[in-house]
């Protein structure tokens, strides 16, 4: 049973590995639309991971802080779109800012304002889906936190803003840069939520997971060396986060 | 009075109720067993936590339930010492001290670090300080921002006992340098004597022995005082010429008075015998030795019997009366060796 657990992790990969087309890597690697479609995920993942730092943190704290049923309230709505289906995630998206959505419509109507099917859309996509990672690892950082270095930066007599900034954020690096790393990768690979909610538009919305799909039935070389450097990335973060995350000795 | 503090704190079922006043220049030391709510009574002076009562340090009040008066931690200039330091561990030493101050940080905290000898380890980071030296920082981040209470949580407790004589000279020498009210609270009674003018005793959330530590452990008013005196403390109701212990049993003393009183015996007032004593102690029992530990010259003899004692006997005596655990004894104390106060 054991090892039929491994292999089904492990084949997907070797069929990747045996059946990339190793010859033409360097090639398809420099295709336009290659480049262009990793160019977007990477502009798209990033800009995601920075909003949910600034939205993600005071989050957490809020989290962190709070108590009783509004915590438990808070906290599912906070963790509710890693555990919805990405397409329902896009769904609600569209429902919300599309163009006769709940916020969509005014916008539309008062600034001619369009969010779907835009460079902006993917981004809120990936940033809905991804966020909960940087919150859960924020908050739990905070939870392991001593509360005793917050008390002793008080007793010398600095703000709440001086703690924060001097005591509590920096303590608070490890879990910041580990939640960041996990939702950037979450960001990356996000595909459900951001076909349904901004299209699959080359150079536009068509990130390099929404590419790799495409790909798969006109050409399928270039989904394998797109997926091949997914699967790079995500190796390197595994193995970069092994001891911060993974919690190995 | 400089500090005049009236705190009542409930948490959880437990209750700290306490009173206290400390003057300018004296180190009143917190002594209790782990438990008794001293770093609770820290805390409250801190204004870390909420509390019903009040607290004045020099007229002006931190804390007043009734009148919702509540000055936060970063207001009251008091400074805090942790059991293990606490310093921040991702800044420098230098950066450590200076976090409290506003004006020339960098250049007042080197100066402070230079004159304690520590101007060598200003760029280091915390984790690379030894005990001492992390517990010297730690004092002196708290020094340089001239705070007008001083309050030790085990200063000395988070040390390898090897340094401790050392660095507790340090820290006298340092607390007697510091001005303002200074309040150290602590289990370890040697800690507490070698650094305290008075000595207030904490046991479950309430100071039962307030006093020099010479009166508190002449007098002691519970066990864990008796115990780290090394006496006998007994309780019971006064009749005069006798006692009549808890346990039912009489105890013949000097004059007792009436009401309810404490009798101390030390150890070495307990001799030991292995048939009835014939002669003039008043008090004989029988007793069986229960344990037997040597310390130094003496050994302490555990006793169960009517009265429970400890008896501090010779290792020649031990070996005379073939002593071990489990003999059976006859003990004696003379009435005149047992001290008599009112409870």
């Amino acid at each position: 049973m054991t090892a039929a657990g491994f292999l089904l992790f492990l084949l997907p990969l070797a069929g990747l590995v045996v059946r990339a087309p190793w010859g033409q890597v360097g090639q398809e690697l420099v295709a336009p639309e290659t480049a262009t479609a990793l160019g977007l995920s990477i502009f798209c993942s990033v800009t995601a991971t920075t909003i949910a730092l600034v939205l993600g943190i005071p989050v957490a704290l809020v989290l962190f802080r709070t108590t009783g049923t509004l915590r438990s309230v808070l906290r599912a709505l906070t963790t509710l779109p890693m555990v919805l289906p990405p397409v329902v995630g896009g769904v609600a998206l569209l429902l919300a800012f599309g163009r006769r959505g709940l916020v969509g419509a005014p916008l539309y109507q008062l600034f001619g304002v369009q969010i779907p099917f835009t460079t902006a859309a993917a981004v809120i996509a990936e940033t809905f889906v991804a966020m909960p990672f940087l919150v859960i690892a924020v908050e739990g950082g905070l939870r392991a936190l001593d509360v005793r270095y917050e008390e002793a930066a008080r007793a010398l007599g600095a703000s709440s803003w001086k703690v924060f900034a001097r005591v509590t954020l920096p303590l608070l690096r490890p879990a910041i840069f580990s939640g960041s790393v996990l939702c950037w990768a979450r960001a990356l690979g996000e595909f459900g939520a951001t076909i349904t909610f901004a299209g699959n538009l080359p150079g536009r919305t068509q990130t390099v997971p929404l590419a790799v799909y495409v790909a798969l039935e006109t050409k399928p070389e270039g989904a394998i060396v797109l997926s091949l450097i997914l699967l790079a990335v995500s190796l390197a973060i595994l193995i970069g986060l092994r001891d911060r995350w993974l919690g190995e000795p | 009075m400089s500090l005049r503090a009236d705190i009542q704190v409930n948490r959880d079922g437990f209750v700290l109720d306490v009173e206290l006043t400390a003057s300018p220049g004296e180190t009143v030391a917190v002594l209790g067993p782990n438990g008794a709510g001293k770093t609770t009574l820290l805390r409250a002076l801190a204004g870390l936590i909420p509390i019903r009562g009040h607290v004045e340090l020099e007229g002006e009040v931190l804390d007043d339930s009734r009148t919702r008066t509540h000055v936060p931690t970063e207001e009251r200039r008091v400074g805090l010492v942790f059991q293990d330091h606490v310093l921040f561990p991702h800044m420098t030493v230098l950066k450590n001290v200076a976090f409290g101050l506003r004006r020339d940080a960098s250049a007042t905290a080197r100066a402070w670090l230079e004159r304690s000898g520590l101007g060598e380890k200003a760029g280091t980071m915390p984790r690379a300080l030894s005990g001492g030296q992390a517990q010297r920082v730690a004092l002196l981040r708290t020094l340089v921002t001239d705070p007008r209470l001083l309050l030790l949580d085990e200063p000395l407790s988070a040390l390898d006992v090897s340094i401790r004589a050392e660095v507790r000279r340090e820290l006298s020498r340092q607390l007697t340098g510091f001005k303002g009210v200074r309040i150290l609270v602590t289990h370890d009674p040697l800690e507490a004597m070698a650094l305290a003018d008075r000595l207030l005793v904490l046991e479950q959330g309430k100071i039962v022995q307030d006093g020099s530590p010479g009166e508190v452990t002449a007098r002691p008013r519970s066990r864990f005082v008796a115990d780290l005196a090394g006496v006998n403390l007994l309780r019971g109701d006064g009749r005069g010429d006798h006692i009549e212990l808890d346990g039912g049993e009489i105890l013949t003393t000097p004059e007792s008075g009436g009401g309810r009183v404490f009798a101390v015996i030390h150890p070495r007032a307990v001799a030991l015998y292995l048939a009835r004593p014939e002669g003039t102690p008043r008090n004989v029992w029988r007793a069986t030795a229960e344990d037997l530990d040597l310390q130094g010259e003496r050994v302490r003899v555990r006793l169960s019997g009517p009265v429970p004692l400890v008896a501090e006997v010779t290792p020649a005596a031990v070996r005379d009366l073939h002593l071990d655990s489990g003999a059976d004894v006859w003990v004696a104390v003379k009435a005149t060796e047992i001290s008599v106060y009112p409870a």
